[in-house]
């Protein structure tokens, strides 16, 4: 069926195709797409109770995250062969995006540290942007209904 | 089958590739592994600003329209887009497998496919783009209202103004102005690999009705531009996960 192909010298030995591997591609396909489906079950959850900030609307941010991690590895395993590589080459590239750990722990600790000290120190960026339970305060008497066309 | 083979083999011992793939498709796995961490710098910026505010639009209000819909109809839109980018990744995971058997038409049809879905997705942008920019949402500015799109210096996105209506829709405040810049920036790199990829797939399937893996005797190409692409679908996933669902 598969005819030899002589790839290169670099190449040692060949994965002996796999019969089922259409099967496979297909079976991803529908882990793929099911766990989208769940993660936009989950979004319109999210939409649909409007909560507040806090740990409900975290543990189902943090639910959907894991769920994309889920789908980026079958991509890279199987769709993009990675598991089915020698250990040596899976190795130097999943071990360099460790890094992702602490980069992601770090710069976002970093951003919310930089809210705090602002919130603390800076009244005047507290008071405009922190939202309020209803959306904003409006000074109605200042209201005017012209100037419409103020696109630029 | 293959696990037992790289049991026995001596990797290290000299005179043969420790990784068992063609130096290309090597370069290639670690030309993503770099790409990925640009992406990832991007993308923890983003939420390195997302944290340092008090205030962020909620992506439910921002991306709530699609072609024929207007407004209220939130992850519609996008989730075809997600679903176009996934069908087209599975054609060309097909169309890999298809060249290890060298199988010339199966590849140039499987090519074809992944070529109508990146199109596909890249028109889904345009009209997405188009559609916030051009979108007209009346914000209080200094005590007057004014019709804003969202753009790289306006951000119409912000918290409502209670008790204030015009022509029966809310009226915000301005939002953080940064929330355009990177999703035009984000959203607008991950397009440019998409087209990219669709320009790479395009060269690829001339070649293969040329017969040129055919005389090379290997489709080995196709699975360097299969890993780009499937590359392409990976990201999307963070970019949908980090704009659109959290």
């Amino acid at each position: 069926m598969s005819m030899e192909q002589q790839i290169s010298p670099e190449v040692t030995f060949h994965h002996a195709p796999e019969e089922d591997s259409v099967k496979k591609i297909w079976r991803t396909f529908w882990v793929l797409l099911g766990i989208t489906v769940v993660e936009l079950g989950i979004g319109y959850l999210m939409y649909a109770l409007d909560l507040p900030d806090g740990f409900r609307k975290l543990a189902l941010k943090g639910t959907v995250t894991i769920l994309s991690l889920a789908k980026a590895y079958y991509i890279v395993s199987i769709f993009m062969h990675l598991g089915s590589e020698v250990r040596n080459l899976i190795m130097t590239i999943v071990v360099p995006l460790m890094l992702f750990i602490w980069f992601i722990i770090a710069f976002v600790y970093d951003g919310h540290s930089y809210k705090t000290l602002r919130n603390k120190y800076d009244t005047h960026f507290k008071e405009t942007t922190m939202p309020t339970e209803h959306g904003t305060k409006p000074a109605p008497a200042e209201i005017k209904s012209g100037n419409t066309g103020g696109k630029e | 089958m293959s696990t037992t083979a790289t049991v026995q083999t001596k990797w290290w011992s000299g005179g043969k590739s420790p990784f068992n793939v063609e130096y290309g498709k090597l370069m290639m796995w670690y030309f993503l592994m770099s790409d990925a961490f640009t992406f990832g710098a991007f993308l923890i910026s983003y939420g390195s600003i997302r944290f340092s505010q008090n205030y962020w639009p909620n992506p439910n209000h921002v991306f709530d329209s699609a072609p024929g819909i207007h407004g209220g109809a939130p992850l519609v839109f996008v989730s075809l887009m997600t679903f176009i980018l996934i069908m087209s990744s599975v054609t060309m995971v097909l169309a890999v497998h298809e060249g290890h058997h060298g199988n010339r038409m199966g590849v140039i049809k499987y090519l074809f496919w992944t070529i109508i879905g990146g199109l596909a997705f890249l028109g889904c942008q345009a009209w997405e783009w188009h559609h916030l920019i051009t979108g007209e949402h009346a914000v209080l500015v200094n005590g007057k209202i004014e019709l804003w799109g969202q753009n790289m210096r306006h951000n119409p996105w912000g918290a409502i103004v209670e008790g204030v209506n015009y022509n029966g829709h809310h009226v915000t405040t301005p939002g953080p102005v940064a929330f355009g810049g990177y999703f035009y920036g984000i959203t607008g790199f991950h397009g440019f690999h998409v087209f990219s990829g669709v320009v790479i797939n395009i060269i690829m399937l001339i070649m293969a009705w040329n017969g040129t893996f055919d005389r090379k005797g290997h489709y080995l190409m196709i699975e360097k531009a299969g890993l780009y692409w499937h590359f392409v679908d990976l990201v999307w996933v963070f970019v949908f996960l980090c704009f659109y669902l959290i």
